[in-house]
């Protein structure tokens, strides 16, 4: 049921020396630069095109197409962002903490392909370990000649820069990242017109890459675009790190074949999730992210697919799954979310700055037995003015995406399970308190 | 340079409006690159907001202002603060998807606002009131609980921050930042947590603080002097200027209750583009306190009040047998405070009834009036504008705050190139205007290193790669236009009181000779100073720009006869003074003990003289000294023009009544002319006002009947003759109706400025009382010719060259008068470079004794790595009666040398 095909980002993260140049270079490592190097700028974007790589950091962009807006000057940048944060989210985590070289190989293959001088990881900085390994992964680099003046020879000259974030989710998003990045606070810039690739960091055009897509950079050049635009189908190539974790017996990540692969296989199939416990259904889940609206039970059988996730609704996003059975309260997982939203807000524009505060306090209350029934209605009214509509994709009334993440958990909640809802009212408080 | 001079009628040129957008419905013409908000405004469509401001850059974080905007994928919501036109675009303002997200955002603001609007300062003039209720739902569903906060906390001593109020629009923010270049207030937090916070140990001590609690479009930010003093609706108010400095800012002074209780800048597009110095804003202050309010007359240690009649038959008594005496036996000291008809009719009454030209507005600290007024003037929007502005002058920041606004805005943000050529430096060096320096006394030396056809040579105090640097830029500048230096502005002062001002002036010849197209901006500080000089209060000079020969037929067909003799200036004044030459001496508002600077000087004239008389507003050292007091009238009791360093004349007018029996300092000229026999041939501000129109030169076409018009609020630039009517870039005419509340005035500000009737130059209206002078007018005065500068003493190698600098709050009599303000002054130390100190064995912060020709004092030493190693730094009017400041060393005209000891 599960394909075959070989991990990709995640073929070496089983060995203990994974992180060492040491062990990296024993099976593969650095290859694909030097290959990169070989073939040139115009063929390494050729294969990359090729691929159909699509961003892995939740938008989904294609990364070939991304590549190609960067605006033409004398200094442009790429940043990888690494900034990792969202609860349930946690494979660019495993990717900077195991495989600390293939992150900086694939970035520097994609400076060689953008012909960028200067790049950046930015790194979550609760990565203690991450970060520890990704610095001295970078001195080895330069040590071994991947990373400095003139890479292996050729006339291509590359420095990387490793920047711990502060702890703020917000700099997960690309221009808060680059704000964060220049030593301000990080707030969003407004796009139009601070489209990295127009108006980037420090005013130059910039490419801001995720870990995972920058990782898959090596075995992309190793074997082709054509060898990972095998994998998978449609416009949903390759694989990809899922992050699986709530009421399943194997929570953990999966490196997948993208499409292959649905959602029942991943919650349930023995080598994957492994079911729920023992005498537990499946209530919802989560496909990509707690900024993703749910599914239940009967969109299951979806495909691990970009596109088809879009059409039922929703996102495949960062890539991180969350399965709720039937102990979970809804409305409780909707007000955890939100909180979570709330205090992350980066407070500079008023609907996702005052509005997570409003709708998490509302949320705490139903929760609490002081709700009323019309606090449904003016839950989804108060989601409506910051995401006007509250549909998919997202309107917004907010300069960043944070803003209409906010509704999604609590129209879900509202949508699939009002009479959960209105028991709370009714009950005064969580009828499955007692419960658990 | 998009600069349109204006000759007889027509209205000013506006750049083509090109792009064409329907707003709700309607085809609008918009600029290019015009804001959404601000075309929609300009149309009559009102955009909700808060981040908003039309003078700084938008962010478009309050979403208050989100509209529907036409774009490739149809409408969507954008914030119409952020968003340019774009031809063919389509806007709803108010369709219902805008108006609920407009009413969507303004609930969200109210949910944690504490709603206090009973108790808060703001309420009835605040910008969330107004439009919760044109803008928002109309009812509240919020039932939580509201977030707390400690409140109010002090973030300055004119500053208070209500946390609770906030709605985060970050104006006050940006403000400091983008605009002031003091970023000392920003976010702390996120989230709904987030707040506007000092940084630790750092209070938010700007000069331009008031100008956020301006702007703040909740009642987050109160100004200290304002709290709980007045409610809007209680507030009367009048448009003024501002005369606490030469800048000459556009204000509505409001009152309450017959007290002044606030100032507000108001947005004049050419002066301070709404923004005012926190010494301007609550300077007003000063006019409740330490007033001299009836006629007085010395009594033993005090005096003791008299009335008018009785006070005026002695005052005239004592000038007459001064007049009856000879030519020049009555000296007329000061005039900066006084409104331009106050200054004409005491330039009338000196020359034809006291027969005197000894007359000197200025305290021997600023510059000779015929360089002033004879060198080609520039506009401050011509200094923005600028190729290169040179500034030679005191640090602007300290003595004309908002020029020094303007000027930094262009260099940070505009790109404006600036030389500042200092002695020790200044604000303008430190937001990134390159630099030379020059050891005081050798100004006019730098300047010819700088303009001459032959290598420099050596310039004391000025590194060579920065004479080098420096020339090249001047030279690059001036090449750009038709006529060489045309396009350079000049800024002119007089940094350094222990310094001779004749350096400067003939720095200034040379910059002219050089440069023939430069313009000046002259950077004298007091309030009405160039109104004093343009209305002759200066020896040599009569009113409208003419010298005393010159213009001596004219004037003698249109007064009556003048001096034989050329004055003297306020220092030989006061020489002649204690020498006993002297009669009588009329202080116009002057207070030459705390404020000449040289202050022995000071006291032996006055204890020379016969007798000494004071028209005078407050009670201060000179007043007190005086055997005459007469009570004058101060800022915001009288009406009348005033005229700034531009030479832009505005209306200023009366709020609030005198104090006690007090005069406005013209009608006691005319009382005191009458009283000797005599008639000055005016009785009232009309005719006053009239008559300088018709004789003065550079006013003709300025009368307070064209000033008074809307379309002039912003003033007149004399000579409009000689330059026609400068019509600065017409920025954003948009004025942000939730800046200044309450200001009907403000929109008219936008009226194209038309040059009227009244304006047919030359003409001579008819019926105005006085005798019409004949004969042809007199030129105006012309720019100095240069000659070789002479050469500073050398400074020996034990002495330290001083350098004496104004600060914005000193002792001077206004500050000192405003409770706000008088606890802000800083204290007086004597600034050296870390090795003098080291050298002495003293720590920063130690007291040293400062010697010099004048004797010696003891300040506090500062170390500070920026002073050249041969400078002592000290700062003018910070000594007291126990504690003499600086000013005490200076004698003489300077340069001077003192020597550091330890005490």
């Amino acid at each position: 049921m599960i394909t075959d095909a070989a991990p990709i980002v995640t073929a070496r993260v089983g060995h203990d020396d994974s992180h060492t140049l040491e062990g990296y270079l024993a099976t593969g490592g650095y290859e694909g630069l030097r290959r990169a190097l070989e073939l040139g700028r115009d063929q390494v974007r050729a294969e990359v095109d090729a691929a159909s790589l699509l961003g892995r950091g939740g938008a989904g962009f294609p990364a070939g197409r991304k590549w190609s807006m960067l605006g033409r000057a004398d200094v442009t940048y790429l940043v990888v962002n690494g900034d990792e944060s969202e609860p349930a989210t946690f494979k660019d985590h495993l990717l900077v903490e195991r495989d600390p070289h293939q992150v900086i190989e694939g970035a520097t293959i994609a400076a060689y392909a953008l012909g960028v001088a200067q790049a950046f990881v930015f790194c979550r900085g609760e990565f203690a370990l991450g970060l520890e390994r990704l610095t001295a992964a970078v001195n080895e680099a330069y040590a071994h000649g991947a990373l400095g003046r003139s890479i292996f020879g050729s006339d291509f000259s590359l420095d990387l820069v490793i920047h711990p974030g502060a702890g703020a989710y917000i700099c997960g998003e690309e221009t808060a990242l680059l704000e964060s990045l220049e030593g301000k606070r990080g707030f969003p810039r407004i796009k139009p017109p601070y489209f990295p690739a127009a108006i980037g960091l420090y005013g130059a055009p910039t490419v801001v890459n995720n870990v995972e897509t920058v990782s898959n950079l090596p075995w992309i050049v190793r074997h082709g675009g054509a060898a990972f635009a095998a994998l998978g189908t449609g416009s949903s190539t390759g694989t990809r790190l899922f992050a699986l974790s709530g009421h399943v017996r194997r929570p953990g990540w999966y490196e997948l074949e993208m499409s292959k692969v649905t959602f029942r296989d991943l919650i349930f199939d023995p080598s994957l999730g492994g079911g729920l416990a023992e005498g537990r259904s499946l209530k919802a889940f989560i496909p990509g992210g707690v900024s993703a609206p749910w599914f239940g039970p009967e969109q299951l059988d979806l495909g691990l697919d970009q596109e088809a996730v879009g059409k039922a609704g929703s996102m495949l996003g960062s890539g991180s799954v969350v399965v709720m059975d039937d102990s979970t309260c809804v409305l409780r997982a909707a007000w955890r979310i939100t909180r979570f939203f709330h205090r992350e807000s980066c407070g500079q524009c008023t609907p996702c700055r005052e509005g997570g505060g409003w709708l998490e306090k509302i949320l705490r209350r139903l929760e609490e037995g002081g709700g009323r029934e019309e606090d449904l209605d003016l839950l989804m009214d108060a989601c409506d003015n910051i995401a006007p509509g509250v549909s998919w994709p997202p309107q917004q009334t907010t300069i960043c995406v944070l803003g209409p993440s906010i509704p999604s958990s609590i129209a879900s909640a509202v949508r699939m399970f009002r009479d959960e809802l209105l028991l709370h009212v009714k009950e005064g408080g969580c009828p499955l308190r007692g419960a658990r | 340079m998009s600069e349109t001079a204006v000759g007889g009628a027509g209205a000013s040129a506006e750049e083509a409006p090109t792009v064409s957008v329907t707003i709700d419905g309607v085809a609008v013409s918009a600029r290019p690159g015009e804001l959404v908000i601000e075309a929609a405004e300009r149309a009559g469509v009102f955009v909700p907001r808060f981040c908003y401001h039309p003078r700084m850059d938008p962010v478009g974080v309050c979403r208050m202002c989100l509209v529907e905007i036409s774009g490739p994928r149809g409408f969507s919501l954008q914030p119409s603060c952020y968003v340019r036109v774009a031809d063919g675009q389509e806007v709803r303002t108010s369709s219902e998807k805008a108006r609920k997200a407009q009413e969507g955002v303004l609930e969200f603001l109210l949910v944690n606002h504490p709603l206090d609007c009973p108790v808060c300062d703001k309420g009835g003039e605040c910008p969330l009131q107004d439009q919760a209720l044109t803008h928002g739902p109309g009812d509240t569903r919020f039932v939580e609980e509201k977030r707390h906060w400690a409140k109010p906390i002090e973030i300055s001593p004119l500053v208070y921050l209500d946390r609770e109020r906030c709605i985060q629009c970050s104006r006050c923010t940006r403000f400091a930042d983008e605009v002031a270049g003091e970023a000392l207030i920003d976010f702390a937090f996120r989230g709904d947590a987030i707040e506007v916070a000092t940084f630790p140990s750092r209070p938010f001590s700007s000069y331009f603080s008031g100008n956020t609690v301006q702007i703040c479009p909740v009642g987050a930010l109160t100004a200290a002097p304002y709290r709980f003093a007045s409610r809007p609706w209680d507030l009367e108010q009048v448009e003024t200027t501002c005369t606490s400095c030469a800048v000459g800012c556009r204000i509505v002074a409001q009152s309450s209750a017959g007290k002044l209780v606030r100032y507000l800048g108001v947005d004049a597009d050419p002066v301070n583009q709404s923004w005012l110095c926190d010494r301007g804003r609550y300077g007003f202050e000063a006019n409740g306190e330490g007033r001299v309010s009836s006629p007085s007359r010395r009594k033993g240690e005090g005096h003791e009040a008299i009335r008018w009649p009785e006070a005026l038959r002695q005052v005239a008594g004592a000038l007459q047998a001064a007049a009856a005496a000879g030519e020049g036996r009555v000296g007329v000291l000061g005039g900066a405070r006084l409104t331009n008809e106050d200054a004409y009719a005491w330039a009338k009454l000196a020359r034809t009834v006291l027969r005197t030209d000894h007359v000197d507005a200025q305290l021997d600290d600023g510059l000779p009036a015929a360089t002033v007024l004879g060198l080609p003037r520039a506009t401050i929007d011509e200094a923005v504008h600028a190729r290169l502005v040179v500034t030679l002058a005191g640090d602007l920041r300290e003595e004309l705050p908002v020029l020094y606004l303007r000027l930094r805005r262009a260099l940070a943000h505009d790109g404006l190139a600036v030389l500042e050529c200092s002695s020790v430096p200044q604000a303008l060096s430190a937001e990134g205007a390159t630099r030379v320096g020059y050891l005081p006394g050798e100004v006019a030396r730098l300047v010819g290193a700088l303009t001459g056809d032959a290598e420099p040579g050596e310039v004391p105090g000025a590194d060579r790669s920065g004479v080098v640097t420096a020339r090249r830029m001047l030279a690059a500048a001036a090449a750009g236009g038709a006529t060489r230096g045309e396009g350079v502005v000049v800024v002119l002062g007089r940094p350094n009181l222990a310094e001779p001002a004749v350096g400067y002036a003939e720095a200034a010849a040379l910059l002219h000779a050089a440069l023939p197209g430069a313009r000046f901006l002259p950077a004298l500080r007091r309030g009405n100073v160039h109104g004093a000089l343009e209305m002759g209060l200066a020896p040599g000079v009569l009113p409208g720009r003419v010298g005393l020969e010159e213009g001596r037929a004219w004037y003698e067909s249109a007064w009556g006869n003048l001096p034989g003799a050329t004055g003297r200036g306020a220092r030989e004044l006061l020489e002649a003074a204690a020498a006993g030459e002297l009669d009588v001496l009329v202080l116009l508002g002057a207070d030459p003990l705390a404020d000449l600077p040289d202050p022995d000087l000071a006291r032996r004239a006055l204890e020379g003289v016969g007798s000494v008389v004071a028209v005078a507003s407050h009670w201060d050292a000179s007043s007190s000294a005086a055997q005459l007091v007469l009570p004058a009238a101060a800022a915001d009791e009288r009406s009348g023009s005033t005229t700034n360093l531009e030479g832009r004349v505005t209306r200023v007018a009366q709020k609030v009544v005198p104090p006690g029996t007090a005069w406005p300092a013209w009608t006691i000229a005319v009382a005191l002319a009458a009283e000797m026999g005599d008639d000055l041939g005016f009785d009232n501000l009309e005719t006053l006002s009239a008559e300088i129109e018709r004789v003065a030169p550079s006013q003709r076409g300025i009368d307070l009947d064209v000033l008074g018009r809307p379309a002039h609020r912003d003033g007149l630039v004399a000579p409009i003759a000689a330059v026609g009517v400068r019509v600065g870039r017409r920025g954003p005419r948009l004025i942000d109706p939730i800046a200044t509340p309450g200001i009907a005035s403000v929109e008219e500000q936008g009226a194209p400025l038309v040059v009227g009737d009244a304006v047919a130059l030359g003409g001579q209206p008819a019926g105005i009382a006085g005798a019409g002078p004949t004969g042809s007018r007199p030129p105006l005065l012309g720019p100095p010719a240069s000659s070789v500068p002479a050469t500073a003493p050398r400074l020996d190698a034990y002495s330290l060259r001083l350098v004496v600098g104004r600060t914005l709050y000193d002792r001077g009599t206004l500050v000192a008068a405003s409770p706000s303000l008088a606890p802000l002054r800083p204290e007086a130390t004597v600034r050296v470079h870390p090795s003098v100190l080291e050298r002495l064995g003293v720590r920063d912060g130690e007291p040293v004794r400062v010697t010099g020709p004048g004797g010696a004092v003891e300040l506090a030493a500062s170390a500070d790595e920026a002073v050249a190693r041969d400078l002592a730094v000290a700062t003018a009017r910070l000594g007291t009666g126990e504690r003499p400041g600086i000013e005490s060393l200076v004698a003489g005209e300077g340069p001077i040398d003192v020597r550091l000891e330890t005490i």
